[in-house]
């Protein structure tokens, strides 16, 4: 099991980690119990309930107190391991799912946990209000409750069970049915003060200060949690984030809340560590979405002189500072499950892109410039940004002259996914574990104008389309793979988008936190076996 | 009394007018920024499919037209109603409520720290213009002056927080502590050591040099000649004569300040962590949040009203012609 896990270490993260990461969850048998916890939090979700907004920051705090079916793994069997549910199976024919319950499980008032919760949770919650769940569960008729610990899914049309499966940590936190039904889900006051049945209570919230949770003594995993208290101390400064690491005043920052360029420093601090572990199953993407609607970009030779023009090593170095790795395709490489590398790749190579592009009809005018495009860089991430300067100077090179359009995050959400006012836009989009989840909607033409994160680029190839609607219905495991295999040979060929690199993020924490980054969704997860040394 | 209750009637009765303009200003810069409520929202939470999005749109009001949602809003308030934050899920007032007191404190003792620091040692520096003194405070000023806050702040936090751990480096106060009373009082004072230095610092050089530079013009005058010939002690000539007249524009700079400290503050509340009312400002436009935005606004140019009136107030104690020619005008 060690060396399994160290060589997922190896390959899962940069080199930097290899020194400062070897774990100090190899221990994790004997650590002590109790303590307060203080972790930095960058934001307040305005919504934190994890089974209506199923994204990271919430599920950042709510993971802790509301629990889903199941958790990824770095080695059980598919990748996950139970949870509320202890064992789950879907039908031959995709129309069905059954799922084993946990038993002798309360939630956080007392009552006990049953199939209904889960039934209600699917039925009023995950297919109709949550962002993620409402594509996962599409096709979810009903919620079969033969008795207290069975839940079966109904499905209108195949769904494969492989999705579901990969789909369970992200899209099946469940919600105690008798604190909801009847009400305005929306607005049920426990959205603010969740109850569930996770390793720690709700306690406390101070707005722009803190979120206090609270040890649950009821917790059904044996001997935990093991902490006593966590504190979500928000920290809006990144700097902020650092210096209270360094004062000692928290014990922990995660999703790269300590920037990139203060880690080599940070690093040297005694008591400090740099981990770059638990982040797999959340991978980013750093993507060049492409505006079809462009006659130049239309052309598939443009996006290829594109993607030659850019130098995805150095981007690695200089953007990410080595946390990161370069893109081969669609799928990234921490989803072992899916990942194609055998499909073309565009080396750097800037002569290769000028002879493309005077091939394809664009040759340079008397100022040495082919066209102007229109540059959007997504601001949510300093990297994002960083790039959009980078891919500039990349693009001069090629002469294509791209003028940088800089704006918040609403407005460039407007821009692109409503508006289609860009050219080329950088974007992080997330890979969730399956590509029918978040990745495949990137693609599929027909998505209306509005759809965050999707495609907006007026790209339609039904070749494509077919591709994703077929593996979207196909509920044999191999059969599904193989689809996406030719849907990574496809893109790589085609070009509706450009994957440059991917990436996980980074947690900084004092070397006393115990257990850190051991789940591929370690952020995220419940942090039931994470310990502080007294 | 009686007329510096009056003065206090007419300014009120003035400000009406204004803050209207203020808020349908704001409402107007608001609605012409790209993305709404529905865009920020959606980037927090990865993104939604298109029947989301217009259901949120039509939970937000935004499927309503920008002028029947101003009407709206004006109506409300006319109700002394804030209304409802989209971006916090929360009734405004209760949220201004909570982060007012913490942006007061901060102001507060900036705005007193710097002014009767500034004014000191510009009395001391232009007691004797010229001299040595004089020097040293004016280009030290100045230095301080041409730093920007959020520098000073860093630094101040790296030096006295990170290293020397003589103060937090940020929050208003210690985090679930449990502490009451005098206790939670010292330790909130604790907390605003370094925030509230990075914001004095700043200005009290520019209220140390306006002192200074009015002191030495009034020296030049033919009433500190008499004064002198009177054969009164330096001392009074300095406070009695000097300073006092030298006071008037300062007093005018400290209520001109008040609004820019209001601005000052967001940096340095983001720095320091401080949930305060600059913070909820700055998340209000990134959240789109419009009403949050309007309402902070509103609190906002009330805060400042209230305070050039009280500075108009000071102006009719520290020079009678002031008020008199108000009411005769």
């Amino acid at each position: 099991m060690a060396l399994y896990s160290r060589r997922r270490v190896l390959q899962g993260a940069g080199l930097l980690l290899a020194s400062t990461a070897l774990p100090s969850w190899s221990f994790a048998q004997d650590t002590p119990s109790g303590g307060r916890l203080i972790v930095a939090a960058d934001s307040e979700p305005r919504n934190l309930n994890p089974a209506i907004v199923a994204s990271n920051g919430v599920f950042f705090i709510s993971s802790k107190v509301i629990e889903a079916l199941a958790e990824a793994d770095f080695e059980a069997e598919g990748g996950v391991v139970p949870r509320l549910a202890v064992s789950w199976e879907g039908s031959e024919d995709g129309l069905s799912a059954t799922f084993k319950l946990r038993e002798g499980v309360v939630w956080h008032d007392g009552q006990p946990f049953t199939s209904a919760d889960v039934a209600f949770s699917a039925i009023e919650v995950w297919k109709p209000l949550q962002n993620l769940g409402r594509i996962v569960f599409a096709n979810l008729e009903s919620v079969d409750t033969p008795d207290d610990l069975t839940a079966v899914f109904n499905f209108s049309k195949p769904t494969p069970f492989q999705l579901l499966r990969n789909a369970l940590p992200v899209v099946t936190s469940v919600l105690p049915r008798h604190l909801y039904e009847g009400t305005d889900i929306a607005a049920n006051p426990a959205n603010a003060a969740l109850v569930g049945t996770g390793p720690f209570k709700f306690a406390e919230y101070r707005p722009g200060e803190y979120y206090r949770l609270e040890r649950n003594a009821e917790y059904w995993g044996e001997g935990q949690p093991r902490l006593d208290e966590i504190i979500y101390r928000v920290l809006p400064d990144r700097a902020a984030a650092a210096g209270a690491l360094e004062a000692e005043e928290i014990h922990l920052a995660a999703f790269s809340a300590v920037p990139l360029a203060d880690l080599a420093r940070i690093s040297q601090v005694p008591g400090i560590e740099v981990v770059s572990k638990g982040y797999e199953g959340l991978t980013y993407q750093l993507v060049v979405e492409i505006n079809h609607r462009r006659a130049e970009l239309a052309n598939v030779e443009v996006r290829r002189a594109i993607a030659h023009a850019i130098d995805k090593q150095f981007v690695i170095d200089t953007i990410f500072l080595g946390y990161a790795k370069p893109a081969t395709g669609l799928v990234p490489q921490n989803a072992p499950e899916f990942y194609n590398p055998d499909v073309p790749q565009y080396d750097f190579d800037v002569a290769k892109a000028n002879e493309l592009l005077d091939a394809a009809g664009y040759p340079r005018g008397a100022n040495g410039v082919r066209f102007s495009l229109k540059l959007l860089p997504a601001p949510y991430f300093n990297e994002t940004r960083q790039f959009g300067d980078y891919l500039r100077q990349a693009l001069a090179e090629i002469g294509i002259d791209a003028q940088l359009v800089n704006n918040d995050s609403a407005a460039h959400q407007k821009a692109v996914y409503t508006d289609h006012d860009f050219d080329l836009a950088v974007a992080p989009p997330v890979f969730r574990g399956d590509p029918a989840i978040s990745t495949t909607i990137l693609l599929r033409s027909g998505t209306p104008a509005g759809v965050s994160f999707s495609n907006q680029g007026g790209y339609a190839n039904a070749e494509i389309d077919a591709l994703i609607d077929q593996a979207a219905e196909t509920v044999d495991t191999e059969a599904r793979t193989a689809l996406y295999n030719t849907l990574q040979e496809k893109v790589a060929e085609d070009l509706p988008l450009i994957n440059v690199a991917e990436w996980g993020f980074i947690t900084v924490a004092r070397t006393s936190v115990l257990n850190v980054g051991n789940n591929p969704r370690w952020a995220v997860s419940n942090w039931a076996d994470v310990a502080l040394e007294q | 009394m009686n007329r510096a209750l009056r003065l206090v009637g007419r300014r009120a009765i003035s400000s009406i007018p204004v803050l209207l303009i203020v808020v349908v200003g704001t409402f107007f810069l608001l609605e012409s920024a790209s993305g709404d409520a529905v865009d920020a929202y959606l980037v927090s939470i990865g993104g939604g499919d298109a029947a989301l999005v217009a259901q949120l749109r039509q939970s937000y009001g935004l499927d309503q037209s920008a002028l029947s949602r101003l009407w709206l809003y004006l109506g409300s308030l006319l109700r002394f109603d804030l209304g409802w934050s989209v971006g916090f899920n929360r009734p405004i007032a209760g949220l201004i409520l909570e982060r007012l007191p913490n942006t007061l404190y901060l102001m507060g003792s900036a705005t007193a720290l710097s002014f009767v620091f500034g004014t000191l040692l510009g009395i001391v520096a232009g007691a004797k213009p010229g001299s040595l003194r004089d020097r040293v405070l004016s280009i030290g000023s100045l230095a301080l002056y041409a730093v920007p806050s959020f520098w000073l702040g860093l630094v101040l936090s790296i030096t006295f927080a990170v290293q020397l751990r003589w103060f937090p480096t940020s929050g208003i106060e210690t985090i679930a502590s449990g502490k009451e009373g005098l206790d939670r009082a010292l330790d909130i004072a604790r907390h605003l050591v370094l925030p509230v230095s990075a914001l004095a610092l700043i200005y009290l050089a520019l209220f140390l040099r306006l002192m200074r530079a009015g002191m030495a013009e009034i020296w030049r005058l033919d009433f500190v000649r008499a004064a002198r010939a009177k054969g009164l002690a330096p001392s009074r000539i300095v406070l009695r004569h000097v300073a006092r007249n030298a006071l008037l524009p300062v007093v005018t700079m400290l209520g001109l300040q008040a609004a820019s400290m209001l601005g000052g503050s967001v940096v340095i509340e983001s720095v320091f962590a401080i949930p305060g009312f600059g913070r909820l400002a700055q998340e209000a436009v990134g959240l789109r949040d419009a009403p949050l935005l309007m309402g902070i606004i509103v609190v906002s140019a009330l805060l400042v009203i209230c305070v050039n009136i009280v500075i108009d107030l000071i102006y009719v104690l520290l020079d009678p012609r002031v008020g008199a020619s108000e009411v005769s005008s």
